[in-house]
């Protein structure tokens, strides 16, 4: 039995040390001076520690304005389409209305277009109300998500209407319920699917990079890409970068991971 | 009780007017677009464009580019796919024996490339395959292996961007592999154990089967994913050497957004969905069919 257990932590053991080794060479790369990251063999632990390449990202790059420009984006995305999600799930879980079922399956069946397909009409429409390269052309597409109206949805079905009727004898109003019952009762699956949106939101890379035209409009991926083209020599500060750029989401998640991976587990128990 | 008819429109109008019209008119646009040679001119003035029937389509058929973007789309997907879902199966089915302590520690490690940006690890990754520093040709050379030019060889380049989405996703399949262990009841393990079966039989006979529906979902949302491969050949490769890495999603953007090709560009688009959607009902089928 212990040899048994021995081959288990060993397999264990180093698929974690290779699911973590690109982290700690980017890690100890980012704290290198120009040129110390280009050696054989590598390191895996700076020779001499040194901020330089944090120092020229944030003065010389300007790329505090694109961790700006992410943070902001995420942000009002995840609060927008939340509330969006959250009254329109409410809506398919607990109202009974004509053409109910049919819409939402068609929203449903849906999710199967892929999103590349309407970022071409997208852009020209932005484009023709002299939207592109603003942050309203990052907002507008993420507003509404099926699949958030769907987890949503998927939970506020498990509220008890007894608690929507009293509520109702006791005169409240429709928005009242929503705002003070639902929401509350919602709570979990609100944080779980804010975690989603904030990251998905921040990891985007395809739309920011059509939408997004000008250096200092850039999400932190577009920037990061941009700076690809010119520094793909200088791996200690493109580590650097890579580092500011992860550094949000990593925190988010681990402060929040156990809801994290309630939705996806959530998301794949559908009917 | 007064019955309040309006109240679920109007919590509804606000998220389906932003889905209608910034998706599905969009779609039907695409569509539209698709039959046109919409191009840089028509950018300003949307009149100049003209119908010009299938002749996108048509020309697909004879663009060697397009072709070389399908097989390479289709290498990684078929490749990746598999590859991921295994390795997150075997990951979920370790981290689910009763031997093992720290689970927590090991799921959370495992499920850490997931959470992180795509660009940013596509760029880490770029580093970890050059072919004199890079930290993987360092550890090869242990096992006696001979420096790979990773990202310098039509051959090598698709492999080692299949490595990285392997790294980065199978993570998060691990955690729905997970679930759906836990949710196969004990008994069926215990009565298979007293009927002398051994561990590869109750693997094949019971944790395959009733991690049917699990590997269908998992198999859908991989495929869906890896179809739209864009970041890691746009960062690490830029298509290729040789075009050997050109993905589906990453000519049309080149199509669409560099030379504004946009009739042409839709039309790859609408090829993507085809692919998607047929792959998808393949999936099903494949699922009902007993022999799967």
């Amino acid at each position: 039995m212990l040899s048994k257990k021995v081959i288990l932590y060993f397999i264990l053991i180093t698929g974690g040390i290779i699911t973590l080794a690109p982290f700690v060479w980017m890690l100890s790369a980012s704290f290198m001076y120009d040129g110390h990251a280009n050696v054989y063999p590598p390191r895996f632990i700076p020779d001499i520690f040194t901020l330089t390449q944090y120092e020229v990202l944030f003065q010389r790059l300007d790329i505090g304005k694109n961790f700006i420009n992410s943070l902001f984006l995420s942000i009002t995305v995840t609060a927008v389409s939340l509330f969006f999600n959250s009254m329109a799930g409410f809506a398919f879980a607990k109202y009974r209305f004509k053409g109910k079922n049919k819409l939402f399956n068609l929203l449903l069946s849906s999710m199967i277009i892929p999103a590349q397909v309407t970022m071409l009409p997208l852009f020209l429409m932005l484009k023709s109300v002299g939207l592109i390269n603003t942050y309203m052309a990052v907002i507008i597409p993420g507003m509404a998500n099926i699949f958030g109206i769907f987890l949503i949805r998927q939970y506020v079905l498990s509220i008890p209407d007894s608690l929507i009727e009293s509520a109702k004898i006791d005169g409240a109003s429709d928005f009242r319920i929503y705002r003070s019952i639902i929401l509350p009762l919602a709570m979990p699956i609100l944080v779980t699917l804010a975690i989603f949106t904030f990251m998905g939101t921040w990891n985007d890379f395809l739309w920011p990079l059509i939408a997004l035209t000008d250096n200092s409009m850039y999400t932190m991926p577009v920037a990061l890409a941009n700076l690809m083209g010119e520094h793909s020599k200088d791996p200690e500060l493109m580590m650097a970068g890579s580092v500011v750029t992860i550094i949000p989401v990593i925190i988010v998640f681990l402060a929040l991971q156990k809801y994290y991976i309630k939705g996806i587990m959530m998301g794949s128990v559908k009917g | 009780m007064r019955i309040r008819y309006s109240a679920p429109y109007l919590f509804l109008t606000p998220a389906l007017t932003a889905i209608f019209v910034f998706f599905f008119i969009p779609v039907i646009a695409a569509f539209v677009i698709s039959f046109t040679d919409f191009d840089i001119y028509a950018i300003n003035n949307f009149g100049t464009a003209r119908f010009i029937g299938f002749d996108n389509y048509k020309a697909l058929i004879n663009d060697q580019l397009f072709w070389t973007s399908l097989k390479n789309t289709f290498y990684f997907v078929i490749a990746a796919g598999p590859l991921s879902i295994a390795i997150s199966l075997g990951a979920a089915i370790l981290l689910s024996s009763k031997l093992v302590r720290l689970k927590p520690l090991f799921r959370l490690t495992y499920f850490l490339p997931v959470v992180t940006t795509l660009v940013a690890v596509a760029i880490v990754w770029r580093f970890i395959y050059h072919p004199r520093f890079g930290i993987l040709n360092y550890f090869l050379e242990f096992f006696g292996i001979n420096p790979i030019d990773w990202l310098g060889d039509p051959n090598w380049a698709m492999p080692a961007i299949i490595l990285m989405a392997v790294w980065k996703n199978f993570g998060y399949n691990m955690i729905i592999f997970i679930a759906g262990l836990q949710n196969i009841p004990e008994d069926l393990y215990e009565a298979a154990t007293i009927d002398g079966a051994n561990g590869w039989q109750k693997f094949k006979k019971i944790t395959l089967p009733m991690l049917a529906p699990t590997t269908l979902f998992i198999s859908i949302i991989t495929m869906i994913g890896f179809f739209q491969l864009f970041a890691e050949p746009y960062v690490m490769t830029q298509g290729g050497p040789l075009n050997s890495t050109l993905s589906i999603v990453q000519y049309m953007y080149q199509e669409g957004f560099r030379w504004w090709n946009m009739g042409y560009s839709a039309a790859i688009a609408f090829v993507l969905f085809l692919i998607i959607f047929t792959g998808t009902l393949i999936q099903f089928k494949l699922q009902k069919s007993p022999e799967a």
